[in-house]
């Protein structure tokens, strides 16, 4: 297994840039999820750590070893397609022994190969069956299987779960989380789903037109995005977002809104403008005495939760609670934020404000 | 209470389509019908009217068709028995053989020149169509377009031209000739038959082979041709029957060494009198190599076997 580095990595297509200029590393034996809408260049990055494009510019190095001109057959690497690409003209058996008849690899040898990794796969029963008599589930083994049957340095998966139904999809998350656990296996996982990126992840890249937009651990990239972009992109219902001008400076620990003021965390840098009051959902609390109230809008039941809608003088704001909580529409209420968990974005630029909190975090991503 | 149903026909609904089908199949193999047992009939019954539609089978037409004979003297006759059945049946006519016909030499012109240009076409249209599909060709639609437009006029439109370039070229009634002609009328159509096909086939199925330890061709040969085999198999038996069954060209540029079976069977006739079972003999046997390829490659028309294994 092996570490992979990426340097200055840009792709262009004709006029359009791809891939503007990504730095990251993917420690040994990480997860490492590469997220984003689509468009944004994460299957571009993946696809040029694979060598199925070329890169415009920059460095990829895989266990030290730059392969950036490398064809991909060169790079030692395993690729999960999201549709699969087992070979349909070929049974299981077939399938996952390609990669090592490619080799040169003796029979006897390959037997016992396949039927190691069918063992661990769990698929040893349907290894003589045609590929097109599979349900979803076992194709994503069998193409798993021909992807860890040689060994490779590092894995590569473009939305493998992509095509399974949810229920599914849930179960082979798990599945493979655990497989990656057990073979300790580098792993470039893409993904549109922040829910499966949050899930399987050691660590995320959140990707938005070719740039990098942050990195870091799911749990840091949900309590502290590094931009508007990823606060609204991560979470389900998103960050709220409360727009408000202001003139603040470092050192400040509070921000007036509606003429109320507001704890925040300490900022380290100033600033001026319209600016943006980040808070999640789960962050926002009812309380009386608070002097910034809003108004109830609507309430969404979600079994244990609801989500509740108001209306503030800065705009809508949901708010997660406990389901038990009754709310009728049209009452006033209380707002008030926990501190430790709102964030500050210039507007202009997107930007999250540093402030004592954010930035103790892991600053490798920050572009 | 009704099984009416959207998908399921009802049973009057089958049976109408069943007729229909049942009268579609036989307007359409009566002629074929008609020439399998001319072959078998003797002149006389050949012309008989109403059409004698239970008859005592002969091989004289097919006798009369690998043959030319010659009539002799009673004397001769007596003189020399016939050796073995084909020779009693020449005898009976009052003739003996006087050696083979040309038309199994055309038969064969026909199947070196027809599998020659449809193994011809299908190669090179699976390389260009390949082509085409995957990689980024500079005038791209333009080529395809320009391609295509060779197929705007009737082949025959260009008879003269082709004659004159013919003679000019020594190619007249060679067989390497007729191969490049029917080639190039069946390349069009291949190119973009095969192009559709092989658009179909998803390109992660080659960079899956890619990344598996191949090299692009290796992936071509390994991944991509399996697949297309579909469109092969159907885009060899349009070239095929193409040049197979192609008249007006072989009339026109060959004669002699690279006459193919449509020109000569035709003259068959003239040779004493209508013999129409030989005709039918000879047309028969014309049937045959078609029939056959096409049955040896139905298994790969079937377009099953891809099913299943993508998801779109």
């Amino acid at each position: 297994m092996a570490e992979i580095i990426i340097r200055n990595l840009r792709k262009e297509f004709g006029d359009f840039i791809a891939v503007e200029s990504s730095s990251f590393t993917v420690g040994d034996g990480d997860f490492f999820m590469l997220l984003g809408p689509s468009g944004c260049g994460k299957t571009t990055t993946l696809r040029m750590i694979a060598g199925l494009e070329m890169p415009t510019s920059g460095e990829i190095l895989i266990d030290g070893e730059e392969v950036g001109t490398k064809p991909a057959r060169q790079r030692d690497i395993a690729f999960v397609f999201q549709m699969f690409a087992l070979y349909p003209h070929m049974n299981v058996r077939k399938n996952i022994s390609y990669p090592l008849v490619s080799q040169g690899m003796r029979r006897a040898e390959v037997n016992k190969k396949v039927s190691e990794v069918s063992r661990i796969l769990g698929i040893e029963d349907i290894l003589d069956r045609p590929i097109s008599g599979l349900s979803g589930g076992d194709r994503q083994r069998v193409a798993l299987g021909r992807a860890i049957v040689r060994n490779p340095k590092c894995f590569l998966m473009d939305e493998p779960l992509g095509s399974l139904d949810a229920e599914f999809r849930e179960h082979m998350a798990g599945e493979l989380r655990e497989l990656h656990d057990r073979m300790g296996a580098t792993t470039v996982y893409v993904t549109h789903d922040q829910r499966e990126a949050m899930q399987m992840g050691d660590q995320i890249v959140v990707m938005n037109h070719g740039v990098i937009e942050q990195l870091g651990k799911p749990q840091d990239i949900y309590d502290y995005p590094a931009t508007i972009f990823v606060a609204d992109f991560i979470g389900s219902p998103p960050m709220n977002f409360l727009e408000f001008e202001g003139n603040l400076s470092t050192g400040i620990d509070s921000i007036e809104l509606d003429g109320q003021t507001i704890s925040v965390p300490t900022l380290k840098e100033s600033t001026s403008g319209t600016l943006v009051l980040g808070v999640r959902p789960e962050h926002v609390s009812f309380n009386d005495s608070s002097g910034y109230r809003g108004r109830v809008e609507a309430t969404e039941y979600l079994g244990t939760t609801q989500i509740i809608t108001l209306s503030s003088p800065n705009g809508p704001l949901k708010v997660r609670m406990d389901s038990k909580e009754r709310l009728r529409e049209g009452e006033k209420v209380g707002i008030s934020f926990r501190e430790e968990f709102i964030s500050l974005f210039d507007l202009k630029t997107g930007k999250a404000l540093l402030s004592e909190i954010n930035s103790r975090l892991d600053d490798n991503g920050r572009s | 209470m009704t099984n009416w149903s959207l998908i399921e026909p009802s049973n009057t609904q089958k049976f109408v389509a069943g007729t229909l089908v049942a009268i579609y199949a036989l307007v359409t193999l009566l002629p074929i019908l008609w020439i399998l047992s001319t072959g078998f009939k003797t002149p006389t019954d050949s012309i008989a009217y109403p059409p004698k539609l239970i008859f005592e089978p002969t091989f004289e037409g097919y006798v009369n068709l690998f043959t030319t004979q010659t009539r002799q003297t009673e004397e001769y006759l007596a003189n020399n028995p016939p050796n073995n059945w084909y020779e009693q049946i020449v005898h009976d006519k009052g003739m003996v053989i006087a050696g083979p016909s040309r038309f199994g030499e055309r038969f064969l012109n026909s199947v070196i020149i027809g599998f020659g240009s449809t193994f011809l076409s299908v190669f090179l249209g699976t390389l260009a169509a390949y082509a085409f599909s995957r990689y980024k060709v500079p005038l791209k639609d333009d080529l395809l377009f320009f391609i295509l437009s060779t197929r705007m006029m009737p082949p025959i439109a260009v008879a003269i031209p082709i004659f004159l370039m013919f003679r000019t070229l020594g190619l007249s009634d060679t067989h390497a000739g007729m191969i490049l002609l029917y080639t190039a009328v069946n390349l069009s159509l291949a190119v973009w038959l095969l192009k559709g096909f092989i658009d179909e086939i998803p390109i992660e199925y080659e960079e899956a082979a890619l990344i598996d330890g191949y090299t692009r061709f290796q992936a071509f040969i390994k991944v991509v041709l399996p697949q297309a085999m579909t469109g092969i198999a159907s885009t060899a038996i349009f070239c095929l029957i193409f040049a197979w069954n192609e008249y007006a060209f072989a009339v026109l540029l060959t004669s002699g060494t690279a006459q193919t079976a449509p020109p000569f069977i035709p003259t068959i006739i003239g040779v004493g009198g209508q013999d129409w079972p030989a005709v039918a003999a000879g047309a028969t046997l014309f049937l045959v190599p078609v029939m056959v390829f096409t049955i040896l490659l139905r298994r790969h028309l079937l377009r099953g076997i891809t099913f299943g294994a993508v998801r779109k």
